[in-house]
């Protein structure tokens, strides 16, 4: 240590030009590391495009699913219908429970260091024990059976964790002179969260709700065991709400039984063009909306 | 420092020159009217004992504030005068384990029991350290308060704006872009406005927890200036880490060490002739 501080300081020259060395390669390794992830992420999509876009056909939208032609219109539907449930249910109790959790409870209580800890470690559970959990209680102990409400209610529970601690961070990120100033001029607190800080962390939460969003489409597992794989629209014209009882397929599960059942492996790739169109749609619409909602409170 | 104070000292009295010198208050006695006569006591606090936890951040505090009168509250950081001022609207109230004894009252009623917050908080506004305008429109902002306390017709939200932006002395520059969102204003214009939205509720009393700390010396000028306008209206409390200040602005000062008041009176007195050594030494720049 002595001897090298003192060859610092006695040959100035030698020291600046190991830092540049070292410089280089850590930008060379960052470069690296960028160049990788946009590869990958590029390949992927070029390899999904290439194979799916050549059998996009008419056929495929055609709204009936048969052996034959493989319809993924049913799934697409199944997609939208299961994802915006499960976000009509997760959303408002994940926002409800982070306000709760920053803005009622005592700061550093231990009640809301126990439900972030509990948050943190479902965020790590595999889907699949979700599945499970969401069989045996909406499937069986219900009586719902392998259903659109018994998929909405697991991917539900699933997001919730996300949802709640991505609302909770924005809204700790929200300055407290936001508050003081609601408090100060004799707001309560409802009214002080619902104008002064609630639309300063919307951008955040519904960052949340994208990242939610988007493993409700991409999620398999646990809806195999809950909503099953009948590739049908809900019939909610026929038979109202307990259409909410029929089983259905999303994109995700579409593309998992066809790839399973290797009869239709050019449908599969076309499903995953769509699939991923769809997911890049929402997000773009997401961010736009974000955007939109940072304008209005910030320029 | 010490000569430059002295200086203004000099200036502040041969501006007052029609004043008799004030024999200063101590503590005890720091309800003594005020040097604009027997002004009637807006606020008073009596026998504050505050309490974060474990620490005993106000002492026996015994203090009143007179109506249409400019009071300071100086000393050096840590002090307790945020603190007192923070007691007087029940800011403290959203500090975890805060606790308090003794008791503040507004107009001769208890604040704390015969008072609701809300009703309190609208009667006793006050302005922060940094400038806090809500993410929303300037208008929205200085609506904010009237609409919580009930004001919904347009035309009566439009006069309220109008004239709580034409006191803070900014109605001017903002008039013609209302819709524009606040946070778009500079520093000076942004605690400008948080005047504004504090006054847009009628408040008696105002309290300034050193509002200009953050700005530029020509903001803070404009701050202090409409200041001394608001007195003819508001009981302004303000608390302040720049002596200058308290001696530009107010009428009364309270010195404050250790969570007690040291000495309390008026401001000229305070500074020319301090009773308390320690006041002299704080006065003359010798610590804080």
């Amino acid at each position: 240590m002595g001897s090298r501080s003192r060859s610092a300081a006695s040959h100035s020259s030698v020291a600046p030009l190991r830092r540049r060395a070292s410089s280089l390669l850590l930008r060379g390794l960052a470069y690296a590391g960028a160049a990788v992830t946009v590869l990958t992420l590029g390949s992927l999509v070029v390899f999904v495009l290439v194979n799916g876009v050549p059998h996009l056909t008419p056929s495929l939208f055609s709204g009936e699913y048969t052996a034959q032609n493989v319809s993924l219109v049913p799934a697409l539907a199944g997609s939208l219908l299961m994802a915006g449930a499960a976000l009509l249910l997760a959303v408002p109790v994940g926002v409800g429970a982070a306000v709760y959790l920053v803005e009622y409870a005592r700061r550093g209580s231990r009640f809301v260091a126990f439900v972030r800890v509990t948050a943190e470690t479902l965020q790590g559970i595999p889907s699949i024990i979700y599945g499970l959990f969401g069989m045996l209680l909406f499937v069986s102990a219900l009586g719902w059976g392998l259903s659109l409400a018994s998929g909405a209610c697991t991917l539900a529970l699933m997001v919730l964790p996300v949802i709640m601690r991505t609302a909770e961070e924005a809204l700790l990120a929200v300055p407290d002179a936001y508050r003081q100033g609601g408090f100060g001029l004799g707001a309560g607190r409802l009214r002080t969260v619902a104008r002064c800080v609630l639309p300063s962390a919307a951008p955040g939460i519904l960052a949340g709700v994208v990242l939610a969003l988007g493993r409700c489409l991409g999620e398999v597992a646990a809806l195999l065991f809950t909503a099953g794989t009948v590739a049908q629209i809900p019939d909610f014209g026929g038979s109202g709400a307990l259409g909410l009882l029929d089983s259905c397929r999303t994109l995700a599960v579409h593309l998992y039984v066809l790839v399973g059942e290797g009869l239709h492996l050019d449908e599969a790739y076309a499903t995953a063009v769509v699939l991923l169109a769809l997911v890049a749609g929402l997000n773009a619409l997401a961010s736009a909306a974000a955007k939109k909602m940072r304008k209005g409170s910030a320029l | 420092m010490m000569t430059l104070l002295r200086e203004r000292v000099a200036c502040s009295l041969a501006e007052r020159l029609d004043q008799a010198p004030h024999p200063v208050a101590r503590s005890a006695d720091a309800g003594c009217p005020g040097s604009r006569g027997a002004a009637r006591a807006k606020m008073a606090v009596d026998g504050l004992d505050l309490w974060y936890g474990d620490y005993h951040a106000l002492r026996d505090v015994s203090l009143e504030f007179p109506e249409h009168q400019v009071t300071a509250l100086i000393g050096p950081s840590g002090c307790g005068k945020s603190t007192l001022l923070k007691s007087l609207n029940r800011m403290n109230d959203l500090v975890e384990g805060c606790r308090l004894e003794g008791t503040v009252s507004l107009d001769g009623h208890d604040a704390y029991r015969s008072v609701s917050v809300a009703d309190l908080r609208r009667r006793v506004g006050m302005v922060f350290q940094q400038p806090n305008p809500f993410p929303m429109s300037i208008y929205d902002n200085v609506a904010f308060g009237p609409r919580t306390h009930g004001v919904r017709r347009r035309d009566e939200l439009d006069e309220v704006v109008e004239r709580s932006l034409r006191a803070a002395a900014i109605w001017d520059e903002l008039k013609d872009r209302l819709k524009k969102n606040a946070l778009g204003l500079s520093g000076g214009q942004q605690q400008r406005l948080c005047i504004a939205r504090a006054l847009a509720v009628r408040p008696e009393v105002l309290l300034m927890d050193e509002s200009t700390s953050a700005l530029d010396p020509l903001s803070t000028a404009k701050i202090e200036e409409l200041v001394g306008e608001l007195r003819r209206d508001y009981t302004v409390i303000m608390v302040t880490h720049n002596m200058l200040q308290a001696l530009r602005v107010s009428d009364r000062t309270a010195f404050f060490l250790g969570g007690e008041v040291v000495e309390a009176g008026p401001t000229d007195g305070l500074f020319t002739s301090p009773v308390d050594p320690r006041t002299a030494d704080y006065v003359a720049g010798r610590f804080g």
